[in-house]
């Protein structure tokens, strides 16, 4: 008896003073021995994380130990187990030591956070290796205090329960040591046997566990892999409200990957949590000082947690919708506190991602509430609503009620700001999608928000950088944009981005300097900088949205640049590329080379190369489609080509006319012009005269001649008059 | 009790019991005459719920199980400790079982917990009133040393001014720290649901309560 006494005092000395003494050589090697059948008997423990394990587990024993707190020489231990069980430990991912613990689930955690930015669908990475197996030999004493926590809720009634739990929560449960600890002796499965009982001070006890130790990734798994969910969706219906509170916040930190999301869904969470939401539903108890109660919004508060972790599915995002939960979100977004909007707002900003939504959010006047919360203190709200208005304006009208409700103003002023670097990535988000509308470029023109952006294009992260350089693409749409950019030194940082790798970026800023080649004098800029090589240098990018978006923007530079002929020629190997790529498969592709071989072959000497390199027939081979886009730009290649020695001969018998005239059935104004202007140049021969007769293009044409284009008519008129020529030429000869 | 000194007791207790109102007092009057039966009012003789009479209303009706807490409940309502529950100390009884805001609910567990009533909840008291909250395992050495341990880690979470007992205020601090810990040693409060049940039961028609 006193003996255990003994060991009693001695643990609870050891936690009461820190004694850090070195360990001496003897004891180290003691303790590895012990070390290696207690690891064993671990390891049989890690085997069974299933539910249906009640059976007894080891008991930790007292009797190894010391009286020794070692963590400080944790470090010197472990090199020096690396040495003797080098075999064993297969990788050196330390899992005990708190501190290293603490900054490997830092570095875990924010790879989870921008995997998860990046797109809303994805989860964690792949589960982390299971740390305990490579434990270390000297856990410290939390994870023994715990485990006998552990034991006396297994063993417990409610009133000893009730203390196991509350003394569990004031360990650090953020160190992984303990959360581990916990799970290690079934302490997950009895943890959520608590919630399935009737005793409400279990519950909530437990809860509070599992709200913190679920930030740890293996944990959730865990807690899904034993059927926690569906338990916590149910508690939601409890009429405590600190018990809903509770539940949807363990929630909100349990479901952050599929396996989760769908659990929730399945089990009837999302209806459930959309209901937590209304907080102006007369409860249906009376009014009882309980100590179970919390304030209504709070419940909401909680319930928007849930939803907000939950929404990352597609899935969950039309179970939104469908359970009402945007009116309520909006009922929320008016009334509520600042501290309370961020999950609200988040919600709506994962759920804009998706169209419908989008008409529901504009019915709901949304848009008014996230403008006014721009000019919040709180920089995660601003940046959640930038977000927010950054999915929405994929839409014109909310563009427009982006505008009249003042947003542009404050979005514009946030540009100045360059330390958050989540919000600024927002922020410039938002303004790039607005700036699809070109009411809102001149109102940031007004703003001096093009000055900002083009101050951004140095210096800034990548997600940053990929907006910022949208939204100039869209502002230099317009000439006065063009300028302002011209003048603030922004070609230079454009032209530099060129050589980067990331796509999005690639795409956005080929875009932008293809919109400021329009200008003559930008172009001279960007010849200087040897822009076009550098443009032209993409088009051998692997991805074609890449490859597309440069080709458009060379249309533009070729056409402006000073001896633009010269300068494609100077191109090694330039203009066979180009041809090349009309044997991609990608239609967007396809008609931005059929664009800028149509400015190429302006110049006679390209011309000519280009059709060494095959041009005629490649063109050939891509009439028949449908596609509107391809059609008019194929056809304006075409008539370009034309004009090059036998080249109408060679469309001819490369059987290109028919699928020409049949184009001309498209409803779309260009392709009936380019189609008219190819068909004219094409019939100035004979045969090809012939195959459009044929195929019924004095009909199709003839309607167009009455068109109120003006280069249609004359392209149609002129085609049919050599038709008839030939016609009546034909007819003479005949008769003679 | 003829209709005039119902009708003030009624009155003086609504006033003086914070929960209740005057419908309420008066199905509990009700009630509570209806448990005790039919006795007639003798001069020197007490009224009222003896001991056995309460402790069975703790357990058919709030589930309660634990004797030793049973018995203390039954002090803490018989305020002049005359072994007889009588009607007024039924309802103020009540009043803070069933409503009692937190700080009546601490000093009420308080009294309870505090099992020799000197002010302080001894290492013994705690022994005693936990000693049967764990199961024993047949291959434990010593049963009693989970208890102990029990005992320690409650103490040592509670007793902020480290003098080895839990002081009211001690146990007050703990208490605004973490809810839960109210009824740290035993369920001496009602549980939520057969609260709910007993209010609807007898607020709604006290002649209807069954009990057994």
């Amino acid at each position: 008896m006193s003996q255990q006494e003994g060991r009693f005092n001695e643990e609870q000395q050891k936690e009461k003073d820190q004694p850090n003494e070195a360990p001496e050589e003897e004891a180290a090697a003691l303790r590895k021995a012990s070390t290696a059948s207690r690891r064993s008997a671990l390891e049989k423990k890690q085997i069974s994380l299933g539910r249906s394990q009640m059976t007894k587990r080891l008991e930790p024993s007292l009797n190894w130990k010391t009286t020794v707190d070692a963590k400080e020489n944790k470090s010197s231990l472990r090199d020096t187990q690396e040495e003797k069980h080098g075999g064993r430990l297969e990788k050196s991912r330390p899992s005990t030591s708190p501190g290293r613990a603490q900054l490997i689930r830092k570095s875990a955690e924010k790879i989870e956070e921008i995997i998860s930015e990046s797109s809303s669908e994805s989860e964690e990475d792949e589960e982390p290796p299971d740390h305990l197996q490579e434990a270390n030999a000297d856990l410290p004493s939390e994870y023994w205090q715990i485990q006998k926590l552990v034991k006396y809720l297994k063993g417990g009634n409610q009133t000893a329960t009730v203390i196991a739990l509350c003394s569990m929560k004031d360990f650090n449960l953020a160190q992984e040591t303990c959360q581990l600890a916990i799970r290690d002796v079934g302490g997950l499965e009895v943890l959520i046997n608590l919630l399935e009982t009737d005793e409400v001070k279990c519950k909530i006890g437990s809860l509070k566990i599992l709200k913190e130790i679920s930030r740890n990734p293996q944990i959730r798994r865990n807690i899904v892999d034993l059927g926690g969910l569906p338990v916590m969706v149910n508690i939601l219906d409890s009429p405590h409200k600190s018990l809903k509170c509770l539940a949807a916040e363990t929630i909100a930190n349990v479901a952050k990957f599929r396996r989760a999301w769908r659990a929730v869904r399945r089990h009837g969470g999302i209806t459930k949590l959309v209901a937590l939401l209304d907080c102006r539903r007369p409860s249906a108890e009376p009014a009882q000082p309980g100590l179970y109660e919390a304030r209504d919004g709070e419940v909401a508060h909680c319930g928007a947690l849930a939803l907000w972790s939950c929404s990352k599915s597609y899935a969950n995002k039309e179970a939104i919708r469908r359970a009402g939960g945007i009116p309520l979100l909006a009922r929320l977004l008016k009334t509520s506190c600042e501290d309370m909007l961020i999950p609200v707002v988040a919600t709506l900003q994962e759920c804009a991602s998706e169209e419908k939504y989008r008409a529901a959010i504009k019915a709901e006047r949304i848009i008014e509430n996230l403008v006014k919360n721009l000019s919040s203190e709180n920089k995660q709200l601003q940046e959640h609503c930038a977000t927010a208005i950054c999915q929405c304006a994929e839409d014109e009208e909310t563009r427009d009620l982006v505008r009249l409700r003042g947003g542009l103003r404050p979005l514009a002023s946030l540009l100045s700001n360059t330390d958050n670097k989540e919000r600024l990535a927002a922020v410039t988000g938002a303004i790039w999608k607005c700036s699809i509308s070109k009411e809102n470029v001149t109102k940031f023109r007004e703003y001096k928000a093009i000055e900002a952006l083009v101050g951004l294009l140095t210096d800034q992260p990548e997600e940053v950088l990929v907006n910022a350089v949208g939204a100039l693409g869209e502002c230099c749409q317009e000439p006065e944009g063009r300028v302002t950019v011209r003048k603030r030194g922004g070609i230079q940082p454009l032209v530099d981005l060129l050589v980067g790798t990331n796509r999005a970026l690639l795409v956005n800023v080929t875009k932008a300097v293809g919109a400021c080649a329009v200008e003559p004098e930008s172009m001279m800029i960007i010849d200087h900088l040897d822009g076009v090589r550098l443009l032209w240098s993409l088009l051998k990018n692997p991805h074609p949205d890449v490859k597309a978006s440069a080709a458009w923007a060379l249309c533009p530079c070729i056409q402006n640049a000073k001896d633009a002929g010269e300068m494609v020629r100077s191109f090694v190997g330039g203009l066979e590329l180009v041809v090349n790529l009309l044997k991609s498969d990608n239609k967007e592709v396809l008609a931005s080379v059929c664009a800028a071989i149509t400015n190429i072959a302006k110049d006679q000497e390209n011309l000519a190369v280009i059709t060494d390199h095959g041009v005629v027939p490649l063109l050939s081979k891509l009439a028949n489609t449908n596609n509107d886009k391809l059609r008019r730009h194929l056809a304006e290649a075409i008539s370009r080509c034309c004009m090059w020695g036998r080249n109408r001969v060679a469309f001819g018998k490369h059987k290109a006319v028919a699928p020409l005239v049949r184009n001309l059935k498209s409803n779309d104004t260009n392709v009936h012009r380019a189609t008219a202007q190819a068909l004219y140049q094409l019939s100035e021969d004979a045969d090809n005269c012939i195959t459009m007769h044929e195929n019924g293009a004095v009909k199709l044409l003839l309607h167009m001649v009455g068109s109120p284009d003006q280069d249609l008519q004359e392209a149609a008129a002129g085609c049919i008059s050599n038709i008839r020529r030939l016609a009546l030429a034909t007819e003479k000869a005949r008769h003679t | 009790m003829n209709r005039k000194k119902l009708q003030k007791l009624t009155d003086s207790l609504t006033k003086n019991c914070k929960h209740f109102n005057k419908f309420e007092v008066k199905c509990l009057i009700n009630l509570f005459y209806n448990l005790v039966g039919d006795v007639t009012e003798r001069q020197g003789v007490v009224v009222g719920l003896d001991r056995n009479a309460f402790r069975n209303i703790l357990h058919m009706t709030f589930g309660m199980t634990d004797d030793m807490i049973m018995d203390r409940v039954f002090r803490g309502f018989d305020k002049d400790n005359d072994g007889c529950i009588t009607v007024s100390e039924w309802v103020y009884g009540l009043s803070v079982f069933l409503r009692g805001t937190l700080e009546e609910k601490m000093k009420y567990c308080f009294a309870v917990f505090d099992l020799n009533g000197d002010g302080f909840i001894s290492k013994e008291e705690m022994f005693h009133m936990l000693k049967n909250s764990l199961l024993k395992q047949p291959s434990e050495e010593d049963p009693d040393e989970g208890i102990k341990d029990l005992v320690e880690i409650t103490l040592r979470k509670m007793d902020h001014d480290h003098d080895g007992k839990l002081s009211f205020a001690d146990y007050e601090q703990a208490v605004r720290e973490e809810t839960l810990l109210l009824e740290a040693f035993g369920p001496c409060l009602p549980d939520p649901k057969s609260q709910k049940e007993f209010e609807a039961q007898v607020f709604k028609d006290p002649n209807e309560f069954n009990e057994v």
